[in-house]
């Protein structure tokens, strides 16, 4: 019945390749933050931004290969609420840690 | 009231129920305990009197039909609006009491005071606004945009009883135990359980944990309803005004409740576990939950009131017989603030301390907000200019709001100022501010619209003479209650002051409460005429037997009033951005099809109020320490939901026989009628078919 | 779904009405995928505000131990490819592969969750519980809300595996299954942004 080759949803079904792709590159994003905090070889601000980079790397690497969000036109709402979920999370996230650095600072609250 | 006596270790039964919780010998709360039981009790007996259950279970309380279920939320948030006026009656006459010398501190002892703005706040925004704004749009979105339903009925069914649930918690709590005496925002620390030991914190959190989590799925379904079920041919940009704006309000509750929801859920945790997210040592940070729950509640107020943008705009356009002024811009604005209005959250508590760099900015983007605000009110400014206003009962409210919510506007603007609002900041000043915007700008934008469609939903029009009544009271009542709260508030008179010990106030709150009175005189006439209409409701002269009462434009008045259950006998194609009147202008409005297809529809369930009504022993067993009552509610929910998972036959199809009759009927009763546009020839000339550029 | 004759427009009505409700399905869960990421930002921000109030209780960085961590993650990322392949069996109706593939990611979510309460119980053993600290209420409540999601889906997939015993690869099966999919790769992404915010960046 259903056993025709569109996705539900707008999404695409994926294939053994593109699983195995995306396994492969998670590893690598996760062994390069895991060995430079274990190890310590990099300063501490290196190590911080190659964390983030590499996770925000990670999310995006499943969200093409596991989840298979590619832009299509199909998916024009995920994709486009995807990007508005995302700018509106940066700004909660990072106004309520700006805003608490300054009350922080201006109470003496600080470390 | 009860209140300290309720602390004692929770029994295994009963928890921290025993009788003393319920206020028997109350001077205030027992006469109304014993009127609502009486009242409950003759509803009761008149229902089976007349045999009525089965009549409701079948027809009402277990339907999916969205203008059902609109219906019913509408009537919830009337019931729910004179319990919440009443506090503000009490809040009124109390405080203009306290002032005088001859009755010295007033009537109410603080703490019932406290739970009284407390409770106001609460009903007001959760249980009125939110409850008539999302009924309306029940009723009216799918029929704007040709859906036969929103995109899972059953889940429609789910949230209704979901909000029912949170209402419900609130007035269970006037009679057993008490409300939150902390603010409708439950500050912490105030609100944990070092100072609020009392179950009446419990409450607030349960009550708008529940009717969160139903406002969060109501949110889900609008938003697929919107992109997925849409009429052949209506592109994005030829959608009605008050389904944009549905739309974005939607938006912005899906990201803003599930932020409430946590706060909330952190806010039991540190009452239930001694958790530290909030508390005054340990590392807590009170100033987390305010952060928190004004980055929900900052867009709330736009979840609020983009929907009565919406509104005002169709029955602009309609009454004053023109398209509306720049639909672009007004739809572009909408989007703006959609966007906008989550970067703005910490101008309620500028004076917590974050110094000149985040003020500024967050002071900087409120005026920017108040941008698109403004650009609406030139549409709606413009739409009336050399139209042919027809001066309605909906319009009067239009006109009321864009008066009063201009001058709330520019208060507004005026707190958004950092220096200033750290004179204003809790002072009745901001009160004053928010109701002006609140009533001026969402309340008479949904009782516009609720004049409006209110022939849609039940096929008879609201008395117009009543409805004027009803503006003009509500109108001056207005400004009578808050234009002396703008001036105490400038002389520091602060907020929820239960004592007032200066003189000069006494006159502002005698001109206050005479304010209230004429609101209160509104509320009456509303509430008379929605009966009155409804006894009348066979009467030519309140019958809608058009569908189309007002010579519209949009897709809701193309089917009868109120809509069959399958809303349209055939959905048409839509060509244009008023595809009514495009439809009526080239004389294919309300034309026999060729022929009939069978309609594809979901089954009512019992599922929707099961489930949800669960959720009232889950959310007592919670509040007073019941845990078997918890395990057992949970236990059941699971068992329901996986008992609907497993059914089969969820819907079925109405055959063409059945679909033709109805359509007939219908047809036969439109026939022959005139539209505004032929009466006006000439006027009519200028009116231009929307441009199609938009694909 | 009600019985349809095998009339040939009809077919073709059922099998459109198939497609589009399987649509609508998973956008609507898509759209609550939507709110769960927005539930863990707020928990995130929490986590990040409260990332040093230790309240002179014991900090993270005497506890976390990253080995650990990593055996954790790599079980949860495993799971998310061998979820992928019982998708795969489930494209070709391939019920066997499907079931195979879904039972070795339920084992994976079992040893990862099991895992996790080892650590809670580690922690609590060494004077870190909700109770201590700022600090320790925002790690557990962050931690333990994942670990909830990932319990969920479990109990999900066993109640997953009686429908597809009962009605095989029917339509409503399979967009039940593609929602349990989204939302086990969700909790994978989720679970990226905990240990490399939660444990890298408290270990250092």
């Amino acid at each position: 019945m259903s056993s025709s080759e569109t996705g539900h949803g707008g999404q695409a079904h994926g294939s053994v390749k593109e699983y195995v792709t995306g396994l492969i590159l998670s590893i690598v994003l996760t062994i390069i933050p895991f060995y430079l905090v274990m190890s310590g070889v990099g300063s501490d601000t290196l190590t911080v931004v190659a964390i983030v980079v590499a996770a925000v790397a990670q999310v995006l690497v499943q969200m093409v290969f596991f989840l298979h969000m590619n832009g299509s036109s199909e998916q024009t709402w995920v994709t486009t609420s995807a990007i508005y979920t995302i700018f509106i999370v940066l700004f909660i996230l990072i106004g309520s840690m700006w805003i608490f650095e300054h009350l922080n600072h201006n109470m003496l609250m600080g470390h | 009231m009860v209140h300290t006596d309720l602390i004692k270790d929770p029994h295994v039964l009963t928890g921290k129920l025993h009788w003393g919780v319920i206020p028997f010998t109350d001077p205030v709360v027992a006469p109304v305990m014993f009127a609502a039981i009486f009242i409950g009790i003759a509803l009761v007996l008149f229902v089976t009197y007349k045999k009525l259950w089965g009549y409701l279970w079948s027809e009402w309380f277990t339907s999916v039909d969205h203008k059902k279920i609109g219906i019913m939320y509408c009537i919830a948030a009337l019931v729910m609006l004179v319990r919440g006026f009443s506090d503000a009656i009490l809040m009124r006459t109390h405080q203009a009491l306290s002032t005088s010398d001859s009755f010295g501190a007033g009537y109410l002892p603080p703490e019932h005071y406290d739970q009284i703005f407390t409770a106001h706040g609460v009903i007001m925004i959760f249980f009125v606004a939110t409850p008539l704004m999302i009924g309306i749009m029940n009723v009216v979105m799918p029929l704007q945009i040709g859906a036969r339903d929103v995109a899972f009925p059953f889940l429609n069914s789910l949230s209704f009883y979901l909000f029912l649930v949170g209402a419900l918690l609130v007035n269970i709590s006037l009679f057993v135990g008490e409300f939150a005496a902390v603010g409708w925002l439950a500050y912490t620390p105030l609100s944990g359980i070092e100072y609020s030991p009392g179950v009446g914190v419990d409450y607030w959190i349960w009550a708008l944990q529940i009717s969160g989590i139903g406002t969060t799925l109501t949110a889900v379904n609008f938003i697929a309803t919107i992109l997925k079920m849409r009429a052949p041919g209506m592109t994005l940009m030829k959608m009605p005004v008050f389904t944009w704006t549905t739309f974005c309000a939607n938006v912005i509750a899906l990201i803003i409740f599930p932020i409430l929801t946590i706060a909330i859920l952190q806010l039991t945790l540190d009452r239930y576990l001694d958790f530290n997210f909030f508390t005054n040592d340990d590392g807590g940070n009170q100033m987390m939950w305010v952060n928190l729950v004004w980055a929900w509640g900052h867009p709330e107020v736009y979840f609020l009131v983009l929907p009565a943008f919406g509104m005002i705009s169709e029955v602009t356009a309609t009454f004053s017989r023109k398209k509306l002024f720049g639909y672009v811009s007004l739809v572009w604005a909408t989007v703006v603030i959609m966007i906008l209005s989550f970067l703005v959250w910490l101008h309620h508590f500028f004076t917590m301390g974050s110094g000149a760099s985040v003020n500024a900015f967050f002071g900087i983007m409120t005026m920017i907000i108040g941008i698109p605000t403004g650009v609406k009110l030139y549409n709606w400014i413009f739409t009336m200019y050399k139209g042919r206003v027809e001066l309605t009962a909906s319009m009067w409210w239009v006109i009321a709001m864009l008066i009063t919510f201009t001058i709330g506007g520019m208060t507004g603007v005026m707190l958004s100022i950092p220096a200033n609002d750290f004179v204003l900041h809790n002072s009745m000043f901001v009160p004053a501010h928010f109701h002006n915007v609140i009533i001026g700008g969402a309340v008479y934008g949904y009782f516009a619209g609720f004049t409006y469609w209110f022939p849609k939903a039940t096929g008879a029009k609201l008395n117009e003479t009543l409805g004027k009544w009803s503006v003009a009271l509500w109108f001056f009542g207005y400004f009578f209650a808050w234009v002396p709260l703008y001036y105490t508030g400038f002389d520091g008179m602060t907020r929820r002051l239960q004592y007032i010990d200066n003189p000069d106030w006494q006159l502002s709150m005698y001109v206050a409460l005479i304010g209230v009175a004429l609101i209160a005189a509104g509320v009456a006439i509303q509430v008379f005429n929605i009966g009155w209409t409804l006894y009348k409701r066979n009467d030519p002269e309140y019958r809608d037997e058009t569908g189309d009462p007002w010579d519209a434009h949009t897709l809701e008045w193309y089917t009868t009033s109120p809509p069959q259950f399958y809303n349209f006998g055939q959905v048409p194609v839509i060509n244009d951005r008023d595809p009514l009147l495009d439809m009526k202008q080239k004389d294919a409005a309300y034309k026999r099809p060729e022929k009939y297809e069978r309609i594809h529809m979901p089954k009512n369930t019992w599922a929707g109020p099961v489930l949800g009504l669960l959720t009232l022993p889950m959310g007592f067993g919670f509040i007073w320490h019941i845990w078997w009552m918890v395990i057992v509610s949970i236990t059941a929910i699971f068992a329901c939901w996986m008992k609907l998972s497993f059914e089969r036959d969820k819907d079925y199809y109405v055959e063409v026989p059945e679909v033709e009759d109805l359509e007939d009927k219908f047809l036969k009763s439109n026939e022959n009628r005139s539209y505004y546009f032929e009466k006006n020839a000439k006027y009519y000339k200028k009116w231009k078919p929307t441009k199609r550029t938009d694909g | 779904m009600t019985e349809l004759t095998n009339d040939h427009d009809i077919h073709d009505d059922h099998h459109h009405h198939e497609a589009e409700t399987a649509d609508r399905y998973m956008f609507g869960f898509w759209l609550y995928v939507i709110t769960d990421c927005l539930l863990f930002s707020t928990l995130f921000a929490t986590y990040a505000v409260m990332s040093q109030s230790f309240a002179n209780g014991v900090t993270p960085h005497e506890l976390f131990n990253l080995k650990f961590v990593a055996v954790e993650t790599a079980l949860l990322l495993l799971s998310s490819f061998t979820f992928g392949m019982a998708m795969l069996g489930a494209n070709n109706s391939n019920m066997a592969k499907m079931k195979l593939w879904l039972m070795i990611t339920a084992v994976l979510g079992l040893g990862f969750l099991s895992m996790e309460l080892y650590e809670f119980v580690h922690f609590s053993h060494e004077g870190a519980i909700p109770q201590t600290s700022g600090y320790w209420t925002a790690f557990y409540s962050l931690v333990a809300t994942h670990g909830i999601h990932v319990t969920i889906g479990l109990i999900w997939m066993l109640i997953l595996s009686i429908h597809f015993k009962r009605d095989g690869f029917s339509n409503e099966n399979r967009i039940r299954l593609s929602c349990l999919s989204l939302f086990w790769h969700f909790l994978d992404i989720i679970w990226i942004c905990v240990f490399s915010f939660v444990y890298l960046r408290g270990a250092m």
